[in-house]
């Protein structure tokens, strides 16, 4: 560790971490409930399981890239953050309030929490992914507004490098995007359509920036290859995302009341949405082969490179799969929908955090050529563990997928909703066999901080 | 390929193509912010609706069925419930939506349960105006058959 003020980082991934043991854990219940309808109800019913779920999986991944950012942008400036106490008090502050949300959403039923966080006043709630109540959106403003200032701050202090440009270009993006969250039109339609702006431009936009931005940073120091070629390719990269991407967000138009271009449009541009990701393993595989060092940290390449491997898949390939219109037609709304997102969240946002985990944890806990070969070792399994069990569950939710269609929208013989998913069950048993694979993958991955260092 | 590319290049890329991207999607969004009243028909999203709509996001009821595809997918889409349920025809449905809301939670082992809400019965027929007025949003066709 070069700055002082990179240690900021470490309660960040701690608890990021922690979010995603109650992330999958959550998922887990819900796994069961999809097949035995009676189970934790109606203690907790699915809508409640579910926003805890998502939610877990929004705020860790802030807080991976908060950690992220507090640990590179140091490196990338040479200079000290500026106010380190700032980003400490932020992190408590987001931590309660989104302690205090999820504990509101388990506790309170859900129409009286509306209530009782003045949802009347300007009403935001109980929509996907926005569950959040209006003191907490609130909150996630300052947080974030808070976290730019002090990052911006710092770069504008300090050397000016490709990777925070990028970085700070996401972040800002993440900001404005946010900002959709509050507005809430009485037309369904209308409201739809701006939901998306927050939810497409967040993950297949300004997110991909700051994943660029953090794989560019760790490949560069574990492969030791020469900035500007890094930087050329983070450009590349980025660009394809922004053409595709921001377009792409047609893809969620087609089928919602929007006009008919969009399905043109949505198709064509997110048709090169994957082109990005493919780029990304070319990066990080010729990276990785030009490398200049051997970094005793094997790990953390590993990651890198299972990042741009399973973001391919997940993000890329999954989503090509129903993005053409036509196709969209008929695999809207099903699990295919839900196949896709589980692997690109995964393989994108989830595996950057852990990339960036990987490399700089052992740094911050004083081990600058990474853990032992040991500890490693177990990194490894837990590592392969975790990919073939997001693999699998991807694999079950597309078959519970095609399956819907076929049950459902195509042919003559048609069975209502409820009936399907009840063929469907066998199906959601393999889902949670590999679900569970994740969470056992998950918990060896943490039994690998707490392997004994060789003196 | 990359070798002949270099970084100015792939940075004015970026700029340049975000940029151009960024201009079409909004002058499109304009163009969709004008049109949806007409495709929504929103002239006939009655205070009941938006009552409806309100009562639909206090309840989260996204957060198990999916609407013009969008949401949860543990329980059934419902922008069409009301061809599904009520053949089209209002009073059935609203008929159906009541007798449907107050029979929750179903005592049906291991099905799927759906929570019991307390809905007064003119909630109920907000909620029930606010399907049905989804239910004729121009959607391009979407859902392809009644099950969907």
């Amino acid at each position: 560790m070069k700055y002082s003020s990179q240690m900021v980082a470490k309660p960040y991934f701690i608890f990021a971490l922690l979010l995603l043991a109650g992330e999958i854990l959550f998922g887990i219940l819900m796994g069961v409930q999809y097949i035995w309808g009676d189970f934790l109800f109606p203690l907790i019913p699915f809508n409640v399981l579910r926003m805890v779920h998502t939610n877990l999986l929004i705020v860790l991944l802030l807080f991976g890239f908060m950690g992220a950012t507090y640990y590179l942008v140091p490196e990338e400036t040479e200079s000290e953050l500026w106010s380190p106490k700032l980003a400490i008090i932020t992190f408590w502050i987001f931590a309660a309030a989104g302690v205090a949300t999820i504990l509101g959403y388990l506790f309170v039923p859900y129409a009286e929490l509306t209530e009782l966080t003045f949802n009347n006043l300007l009403p935001t709630m109980g929509r996907e992914f926005l569950e959040q109540p209006l003191p907490t959106k609130v909150g996630i403003v300052i947080v974030v507004l808070s976290y730019l200032l002090n990052v911006t701050m710092t770069v504008l202090k300090g050397r000016k490098t490709v990777i925070t440009t990028v970085l700070l270009t996401g972040l800002l993006g993440l900001a404005v995007f946010f900002l959709f969250a509050f507005y809430v039109p009485d037309n369904l339609i209308a409201d739809k359509f701006f939901w998306w702006f927050t939810v497409h431009l967040w993950v297949e936009a300004t997110w991909e920036l700051i994943l660029g931005a953090i794989l560019a940073f760790v490949l560069i120091k574990t492969t030791g290859v020469d900035r500007e070629h890094i930087d050329k390719w983070l450009y590349l990269i980025i660009a394809m995302t922004m053409v595709s991407g921001i377009l792409g967000t047609g893809h969620h138009f087609f089928y919602m009341g929007a006009p008919e271009y969009w399905l043109w449009i949505g198709s064509i541009s997110s048709a090169v949405e994957p082109v990005p990701f493919l780029l990304m393993i070319l990066f990080a595989f010729s990276m990785a082969r030009d490398r200049k060092i051997q970094h005793d940290n094997e790990m953390a390449l590993t990651w890198a490179k299972g990042t741009a491997v399973m973001a391919f898949i997940g993000a890329g390939v999954w989503g090509f799969f129903h993005t053409l219109a036509p196709v969209n037609m008929y695999t809207h709304g099903t699990q295919l929908t839900a196949a896709h997102g589980h692997l690109s969240f995964y393989g994108a946002y989830i595996m950057i955090v852990f990339t960036v985990i990987s490399y700089a944890m052992p740094i911050l806990r004083g081990r600058p050529h990474g853990n032992s070969k040991k500890a490693q070792k177990v990194e490894l399994t837990s590592f392969w563990m975790m990919n073939i069990g997001m693999m699998g569950l991807t694999l079950a939710l597309s078959a519970a997928g095609l399956v819907q269609i076929f049950d459902q929208r195509v042919g003559t013989d048609l069975i209502g909703f409820m009936e399907s998913q009840e063929s469907i069950e066998g199906i959601y048993m393999v889902r949670l066999g590999f679900g569970l694979l994740v969470f056992t993958g998950l918990l060896t991955y943490f039994s690998s901080f707490f392997v004994k260092e060789e003196a | 390929m990359t070798e002949r590319i270099t970084k100015s290049m792939a940075k004015n890329i970026y700029y340049g193509g975000g940029t151009f991207a960024l201009m079409i999607f909004i002058a499109l969004t304009f163009d969709t912010v004008h049109q949806i009243p007409k495709r929504s028909n929103e002239q006939n999203m009655t205070a009941s609706v938006v009552a409806g709509k309100k009562l639909w996001e206090k309840n989260d009821c996204v957060g198990c069925h999916t609407i013009v595809g969008e949401g949860a997918y543990y329980a059934p889409e419902l922008m069409n419930v009301y061809q599904r349920r009520g053949s089209g025809d209002e009073q059935t449905f609203k008929a159906y939506m009541q007798g449907w809301m107050a029979a929750q939670p179903l005592d049906m082992p291991n099905r799927r349960k759906m929570p019991q809400f307390n809905l007064s019965e003119d909630e109920v027929n907000n909620l029930a105006d606010f399907l049905i007025w989804t239910s004729k949003v121009n959607a391009n066709e979407w859902p392809p058959t009644i099950e969907g």
